[in-house]
Formats: structure tokens, sequence, C-alpha cells
């Protein structure tokens, strides 16, 4: 299938489930829907760098928050341009701002792909354990600064309270949905082209044998740079809705540890070496969170993602789509 | 800058140095020698500092005589683990980016079970000595920071004794370089690395308590002990004991100026500055070989 094709169908799929739930009329399956959206394009991403190359992100959350707060810091400046930009250019600037919610999240993109940029370069020259590691502790130095940070709010939080509605879409939940199903076509979409494009040959060498590939000159440190940043700037896009999506930012709710969890588990949980993996992974268990929820408890339904994800590495360490691959073989044979 | 001030903020960062140390130890062995990246460590350190404080509110023991009587709990626990991990990933040849996603499995499962079952209060221990303090001139100890450190110098200099002398010990050390080499010497590389594993989770048990004595816990508190436990085993050097040693006392005291003079809420901060300069300048560590 050529790239055009399936971005076409990825589009009229959207388009059904966007009409589908308009349908329904209620809004908390678009809030649901959001959330689960959210983790495709988390569990995606992560599964760029982690899945083909093998380098684990424990800082999925470090990076979903450079995406928050980039957002947060927009939109407190775009709040009062007059008391941030000097007077010679603030009526340029007070022309720009406030900036519309699609542009934030390129911005968001381009900060936290930097910053993947720039731990890739100083930790993945070196074993693969130590990026893993550097990454765990990137959250929660980003974490310590934003604390210390008043502008956005510090360990207080911020507000970001958007217009209650939007022309054409209605209520605004309903504009931040089809933004991020917008970002989840884009995710898929770059994972699917890299898993078929020579850029995706040359992760799976890296991941497979990283010092043969360096002996038969491919150029490691690049490639592994350009998954992180790509990675990086994923996480950060798909973090940088969030400020808007649940009103009230704080580090507590955007470092959660639960983003690292979810991201690692759901491609873990589906298969790390297709597209298809994360997807699964994260609608199955994005899902059964929400169900979970809202019928347990929040603290339940992430004792049960964490036990998941254990039993899924020991079991099953190819994921739902291996152990598919592996029965429809068996099934096949006569 | 307030001499009085500097020195008591460098005394304190000793001793903290040294109770760091204590932390540091189980992971200079589980991921310094065995190269087996446990960064649940911390999960186990903070179910140690509950251990401690089940039995201290119940029966009123001291919180570092219990964590010595549940160092058998915690080694078998540490065994237990390590023949899992070698079953599911190390014999398979797969255990890099499985395995780490098991051992950050297991840290989430540990913070998410202790917090179901205690909730997320902060909880301490009573011992006589917590809340009085040492008058050495200028200097002041607390007591609460000196006698987790010299029960952990005490640990340490044990764990170092066992390591450099005893036959085992020396296994330990040789086993991630050369399995083949002990092999030949009819000792079984797998039984030396459980033995190791359960050894550094024991030292779990005991850093535990110290942590509790120190400071309330909370679950996630672990966490942050993340960064400083990686950054002082990379800044000493993988696997070198006396390096740790001197790494988490030059931690120690960096962090205590800091938090003197700059405020507490930038401590945090400073073990992941030295563990990205160290990575960038000398990954080998201070005394890596």
């Amino acid at each position: 299938m050529r790239a055009p094709l399936f971005i076409l169908i990825q589009l009229v799929i959207a388009t059904a489930i966007y009409l589908g739930l308009r349908f329904f009329g209620n809004d908390y399956l678009f809030f649901a829907g959001y959330t689960v959206l959210q983790f495709i394009v988390l569990a995606t991403a992560w599964n760029i760098l982690g899945g083909y190359c093998g380098y684990v992100n424990f800082g999925s959350a470090g990076f979903f928050a450079i995406g928050a707060y980039t957002s947060v810091f927009l939109f407190t400046v775009g709040q009062s341009p007059e008391a941030v930009f000097p007077a010679s250019i603030l009526p340029a600037m007070q022309a720009i701002f406030p900036l519309p919610v699609p542009l934030i999240i390129a911005i968001a993109g381009v900060m936290s792909g930097l910053v993947g940029l720039g731990t890739g370069y100083l930790t993945l020259r070196l074993r693969g354990v130590f990026f893993a590691i550097a990454t765990l502790a990137l959250a929660i130095v980003l974490q310590t600064l934003v604390v210390n940070w008043s502008f956005v709010g510090g360990s207080r939080g911020a507000y970001v309270i958007p217009a209650n509605t939007v022309p054409v879409f209605g209520p605004y939940i309903q504009y931040l949905f089809v933004l991020m199903l917008l970002l989840t076509i884009i995710a898929l979409t770059c994972a699917r082209m890299i898993e078929r494009s020579s850029l995706g040959v040359g992760f799976a060498t890296i991941r497979d044998d990283e010092l043969a590939a360096e002996a038969c000159g491919v150029p490691t440190l690049k490639l592994k740079l350009i998954a992180t940043v790509l990675s990086g700037a994923l996480m950060g896009m798909a973090g940088a809705p969030f400020p808007f999506y649940i009103g009230y930012t704080e580090p507590g709710s955007v470092f959660d540890l639960g983003y690292a969890v979810n991201s690692i588990a759901m491609p873990m949980i589906g298969g790390t070496t297709s597209w298809v993996g994360p997807l699964i992974g994260a609608v199955l268990l994005g899902t059964l969170q929400q169900v979970a929820t809202v019928t347990i408890s929040s603290a339940v339904n992430l004792l049960l993602v964490g036990l998941l994800l254990i039993g899924f590495v020991i079991v099953a360490p190819n994921g739902i789509v291996g152990l598919w691959q592996s029965w429809f073989r068996k099934g096949a044979k006569p | 800058m307030d001499l009085t001030l500097l020195m008591n903020a460098v005394i304190a960062g000793l001793l903290l140095g040294a109770f760091y140390a204590a932390v540091t130890a189980g992971i200079s062995i589980s991921f310094g020698m065995l190269d087996v990246v446990n960064i649940a460590h911390p999960g186990f350190i903070i179910l140690g500092s509950y251990i401690a404080y089940i039995v201290n509110t119940h029966y009123g023991i001291d919180p570092i005589v219990v964590s010595i009587l549940a160092l058998p709990v915690f080694y078998l626990l540490g065994a237990a683990i390590y023949q899992l991990f070698y079953v599911s990933f190390e014999k398979r040849g797969q255990d890099s980016l499985r395995g780490l996603a098991f051992f950050f499995g297991l840290l989430f499962v540990t913070e998410v079970i202790l917090v179901l079952v205690f909730g997320v209060d902060y909880r301490s221990v009573d011992a006589s000595y917590i809340g009085s303090s040492l008058r050495l001139g200028i200097v002041e100890l607390p007591l609460r920071l000196l006698v987790p450190a010299i029960v952990a110098v005490i640990m340490f200099v044990g764990l170092e004794i066992f390591l450099g002398r005893s036959f085992t010990g020396r296994a330990v050390m040789a086993v991630s370089q050369d399995p083949m080499a002990l092999r030949l010497m009819a000792v079984d590389p797998t039984r030396i690395k459980r033995i190791a594993f359960g050894i550094s989770i024991a030292t779990a048990s005991l850093a535990g308590a110290f942590l509790i004595i120190i400071q309330p816990v909370i679950p996630s508190v672990g966490r942050d002990y993340i960064g400083r436990i990686f950054a002082i085993c990379v800044l000493g050097g993988l696997g070198s004991m006396p390096g740790t040693m001197i790494a988490a006392l030059l931690l120690g005291v960096i962090e205590s100026v800091t938090a003197t003079f700059y405020g507490p809420s930038w401590a945090p901060a400073v073990s992941f500055g030295i563990l990205l300069l160290t990575l960038a300048v000398r990954p080998s560590g201070l005394l890596g070989r």
C-alpha cells in the first residue's frame, strides 16, 4: 500500500470516528477518546526510538511536559503580551499573539525535539543503558525547573482556559479531539514510512547489532539522533494540547510517571516491531484504563498496566502482534 | 559567604553522602558488577523503609535493628528476582530492552502497591536519637544523620572486605568480565550472580531504614533517588566500591551546599547535572577502569 493511499484510508477512518462520536452527541466520549488518541501518539513516538532502534526512553513524561509547558508559556504570553515584550515590538507581538493551537503544537514539537537532540548527543555515544538512565533523570530535572519557574505557575500550577466554543467544530473539546486525530495520523504515517524506508532498515541494524552496523559503515550516531528527535518531537506535540484539554496544569499531573509507564507498556504489549503494535496496545490499554478509572479507581488501573507490562515482557516478548504471527504461522502449517 | 553555615553544610553533606553511598551500594553491585540494570532498586529501598515503619510503629523496635533482621528476607527476594530475570531474559539473550522494561515495571508496581496500602501520607519512625544532635564547636551533628552515616560506613566497609577478600566476593567481581574463567574454576556464574543480586537487594533493606530515619517517606520518594543513584554509580566508575564512596560524599556535599545557599528545591537538578557532565567528559568515572 502506498503512502498517499494509507493516509487517505486513515482520513476516512478518522472522519468516520469523528462523525460517529458526534452522532452520539456526548462530550464525555470526546474526552475519553482524546486520552486514547494521546496515548496512541505517545506509544507510536516511543516506538520509533524504542522499538525500531532498541533504545529505551523512560522520560516520555519529560518530553510530554515540554510540550505541555510550551503551551502554557505561549498561552500566558498571549494573555498579556504587554507584560512581556518591550514597547518597540509590542504592536507586532499583539498582532501575532494569541497563537492558534496548531501553531503552538508545532512549536512544542520543535522544543522537545531540540531537548531530545541535546540529551541524545550527550548520551547516545555510550552504551544504550546510559541513555535510558539519562532520560529517567531528565524528567526529574525538568520537573525541578518547572517547579522553580513561576512564570508558568511553578508548583502552584497554571490555568489555561480557552474559549468555550470554536467555529465549525462547536465545543472546544471537539476541536482538540480533531487536532489529536490529525496528530495520530501524522504519527502513524511517520512510523509506517520509517519502517518501509532505508531509515527503518538502518534503525533495525542498530537494534540487532550496533557494533556490526557501525563496522559496516552505518552512521549509527546520526540515525539514533534522528530517531530521538522524531520521537521526542512527537511526544512534545502530544503534550501541547494537554493544558487546553485539562484546563489547570500543574507539574504533578504533567510529569506523572503514568505517561512513562504507559508509553512503554503499550508498544511492549502490542508489539514493538511494526507501527500496528503501539496502535493495538494503546487502543486496548487506553480503553481499558478509561473503563477501569470510571468503574474501579485510577490507582488500580495503573497497577494493572504495570502488571500487564511485566507479564507481557516475560511471557510474550513480541507482544500481541508476535502472538498473532506465531499463532497464524502454526495455523498455516498442514 | 558565612563560614559557620558553609562548615555545617559541608559536614551535613558528608553525612548525607555516607547515606547515599549505602543507597548506591546495591546498584554498584547489580549494575556495576553484574551488568543487570536494576532501575527498580529505589523501589526496594522504599519497601525497606515501609517495613521499618510498620515494625517500628507496632513494636517500637529500632528501625536499623528491624532492617538487619529483614536482611535475609530481602536477600531471598533478590535471589528470586534474579532467577526470574535470568530465566526470562538473560538465558534467551534479549535482556537489554525487555529487561529494562521489566525492572521499570517492577519499580512502578512496587510504588503503586505501596500507595494502595499506605496511601500518600508521609510516614516516619520513632527512635531515641532522632531529634537530638551533637555539638562540636561551631559544627552541629544531627544524630538522625550521624547514626545512619556510621552504620552505612560499617556496611560499606563490610561489603568491600567481602568483595575483595573472600572467594565468593572475588567471583562476583569477575563474573561479568569472564564467566568462562569462572566455569573453569568449577564455579557456576548464575549462582554467583544470584548471590550477588541477593546481596545487592539486601543492602536496600538497610538503606531503606536509613532513609526513613533521615526523612519522612512517601511511596514516590524513590523516584528522586534514581537520578542520584545512577549519577553516583557512573561518577564513581562502574563497579568500583571506593569510587562509589568518593562520588557519594562528593554529591552529598555539593547537594547540601546547593540546598543551603540556593534552596532545597534545586537539589535534584544537581545530580542530573553531574550525571550529564560525567557522561560527556569522562564516561568511565573517577576510579573507573
